[in-house]
């Protein structure tokens, strides 16, 4: 597959798609909040593009709206709730040792080929470029997953948190051109209410552990100790 | 039709009006009464769908068929009978000071909000509604498992939220192939009905059928609390309010569950293969097992009996991903028993901590010397969980194993060791909670049983004789889901 022999559309999903995921992997082995909040919102400005690019190309006007609906949660909203908590709790001068930073950018690689590895037999039914971007997709999934585990701030899970929801509305557009209306202002909402209750569960926390630190959260075992 | 917007409705003016106007003394009646008219709705529903079959509204965004309504109906039912039991307990709660007026309204909004997300994950036609009202039921919930604000309550919420929140996400990355196989073989617009997928399902790509139903499994999996997903299960149990224990044992495992098999009957007649049934069996087999292993292990006496659930969710997954009439009818029969009888247990479980003002299972001492019912009714309880004859769970459990001796002859070992080691964990401890001296100072309090007793009663029915018109029902509901008649 040669990459000037596509059209102009799908040459810029493809630019997208591998935009996106480094941004995952600037995220990744970010150890500043304050950074890593500011490179979330960069992904959030390209899923933006890439949705109004999709509306624009495919003459599909509810691509706009939620081209809309992305920028206000994902590129405002959410990283100016996240910032306000980080510079009230006084941790944007922290910077958080990473354990084993080249281990977990080696694991960040690897799950990109496992992503793909899964992926394949979905070669047999569409093109280069759908396996392309629904393997960006997914390893944005697994590359949240993994922030969340080698992190140890809740800032930084709900980074992690809500870079999986990128991953998987990337897929939605590349590969389906967005969902059904009623199910994408759904999912919306779910993101809205789920970054509100972060929010509130933010200060339960500050006022229960005086930290954000999750890993002082200890106190609930799988057996009896 | 309009039995399901009433419905719906209903919940949803729930979640403002408690909202508002939470701050009034009786509010755990009106909650009870709204629940019961939601029962009657229900219930006015059933009869209309078994005279005249399947309801698909005029939109096709809602369904309900013999599957569903049964469980819309138990859905309805257990929220009512826990709002009676709730009512007393959280003002007793307030009485002693553990909550304040404000978390109360809030505790009365999300009951219902939670409520709302159980009804529309049950009735809709949508596979990406059904995402996101299953995600909407995680949200209504967090709230409430750190109402009481203690560390362990909000430890146990963040890991709830958390644990959820990207376990769920993974089955939204499932729904999206689901769409996308759909989307190649023509209307886009319908490509997310239920109906439509059902219909065409031979068509579908089977590949991509096959990837999207491991991400189903392991997002919904992660509600229904399957081993190694399950860490939040027993946290929120644990610490959030026991109304709540109690409508989350209940329902949102039996909602999630609900999910995954509506998946795989899309994934069965693409792939026209057993590989999700293999899945799923794998995961309940070992489910069932870990979660068997745990009950010794335990302190907390709520924690105990969400191990109790996993385990019995890790039975149903088993048995319906082994298919066929005779395991589907005992995996539906199972999922009503255990709904009744946990929700009854959470119930005495609730009046257990109160009497002893903990929930540590060491502290627990004497209940049937202390107040006789309470005692007698976690005994009866524990006994039905366990699988004893005469109750309901001894009929559904016997017939799993039936199934499994026809089908898969050596997985019957493994069942029969799980049910062994479960019922000696759950008995080594409850033994001495109820029988045992009663401890200095420990007094009787004011307790609603009633719903204990019927459910409990209704389980003993459902062991003795099930009524013909619920095994009419479920020999439909096992038609629809397997293909095949009992």
């Amino acid at each position: 597959m040669n990459i000037e022999s596509q059209d102009l559309y799908t040459q810029a999903i493809l630019s997208m798609s591998a935009l996106v995921g480094l941004t995952s992997f600037l995220m990744l082995g970010q150890g500043r909040l304050l950074r890593l909040i500011f490179v979330f919102a960069v992904q959030g400005l390209l899923l933006t593009l890439t949705t109004s690019m999709a509306a624009f190309s495919l003459d599909n006007p509810h691509l706009y709206i939620s081209a809309v609906l992305t920028f206000a949660l994902k590129v405002i909203f959410i990283p100016w709730m996240l910032q306000k908590q980080v510079l009230a709790m006084n941790m944007h001068r922290d910077v958080e040792a990473l354990k084993n930073n080249t281990a977990v950018m080696l694991g960040g690689a690897s799950l990109m080929v496992f992503s793909y590895y899964v992926l394949q037999p979905i070669i047999h039914t569409s093109s280069m470029i759908m396996l392309n971007a629904l393997a960006v997709s997914l390893s944005v999934v697994l590359l949240g997953l993994l922030l969340m585990i080698s992190h140890r701030q809740a800032v930084a899970h709900v980074v992690g948190f809500m870079s999986i929801e990128n991953g998987l509305f990337f897929a939605a557009i590349v590969a389906t051109n967005g969902m059904p209306m009623v199910v994408e202002l759904g999912v919306a909402f779910d993101v809205l209410v789920a970054a509100i209750l972060f929010g509130i569960f933010f200060l339960h926390i500050r006022t229960s552990i005086d930290s954000l630190d999750v890993d002082m959260m200890n106190k609930l075992h799988e057996v009896d100790r | 039709m309009i039995a399901v917007y009433l419905l719906l409705l209903l919940s949803a003016v729930g979640i403002l009006f408690f909202g508002l106007l939470g701050h009034k003394d009786d509010i755990g009646k009106l909650n009870t009464r709204i629940n019961a008219v939601s029962l009657a709705i229900t219930v006015w529903l059933a009869i209309t769908v078994f005279n005249n079959g399947t309801i698909l509204s005029s939109g096709k965004a809602f369904l309900v068929d013999s599957f569903n309504v049964y469980l819309i109906v138990l859905t309805a039912f257990v929220g009512f009978t826990t709002s009676l039991f709730s009512a007393p307990y959280m003002a007793h709660e307030k009485e002693l000071g553990k909550l304040t007026e404000g978390r109360l309204k809030l505790y009365y909004s999300m009951y219902q909000g939670f409520m709302l997300a159980m009804y529309l994950v049950l009735t809709t036609n949508n596979m990406g509604i059904m995402w996101v009202s299953m995600e909407g039921a995680t949200l209504a919930t967090v709230l409430l498992v750190s109402l009481y604000r203690t560390p362990e309550s909000i430890e146990a919420a963040w890991k709830y939220f958390i644990l959820c929140g990207v376990g769920i996400a993974q089955a939204l990355f499932g729904t999206i192939l689901l769409y996308y196989a759909a989307s190649q073989i023509g209307d886009s617009e319908n490509a997310l009905l239920w109906t439509v997928l059902h219909e065409h399902a031979t068509q579908l790509n089977p590949d991509i059928l096959e990837i999207a139903f491991v991400f189903l499994l392991i997002g919904y999996g992660t509600k229904i609390g399957l081993v190694p997903l399950h860490n939040w299960l027993p946290d929120a149990h644990s610490e959030g309010p026991t109304p709540m224990s109690a409508v989350l044992s209940g329902l949102l495992l039996n909602d999630a569950l609900y999910a995954v098999v509506r998946n795989k009957m899309l994934v069965d007649g693409a792939t026209q293969s057993h590989i999700a049934g293999y899945l799923m069996m794998g995961f309940g087999l070992v489910s069932f097992l870990v979660a068997a292993l745990f009950l010794h292990r335990q302190k907390d006496i709520k924690r105990l009996f969400s191990y109790s659930s996993i385990e019995h969710m890790g039975l149903m997954t088993f048995a319906f991903g082994m298919g066929g009439s005779l395991a589907t009818f005992a995996a539906l029969l199972h999922m009503t028993v255990h709904s009744l009888v946990k929700s009854a247990i959470f119930v005495t479980v609730g009046h257990a901590a109160q009497i002893a003002g903990t929930q540590k299972m060491a502290q627990i001492r004497g209940l049937i010397k202390t107040q006789p019912k309470v005692g007698w009714g976690l005994l009866i309880g524990t006994v039905a969980i366990a699988g004893f004859p005469p109750f309901g769970v001894f009929t559904s459990e016997f017939l799993v194993l039936l199934a499994t001796m026809r089908e898969y002859p050596w997985l019957t070992p493994f069942l029969l060791l799980g049910i062994g080691i479960a019922f000696a964990g759950l008995f080594r401890h409850i033994q001495p909670i109820v029988y045992g001296e009663k401890p200095e100072g420990q007094s009787a309090i004011k307790a609603n049983l009633i719903p204990v007793i019927v459910h409990l009663g209704l389980a003993l029915w459902l062991g003795l004789a099930i009524p013909s018109f619920l095994s009419d029902w479920f020999s439909q509901a096992t038609l629809l889901i397997s293909g095949s008649a009992l």
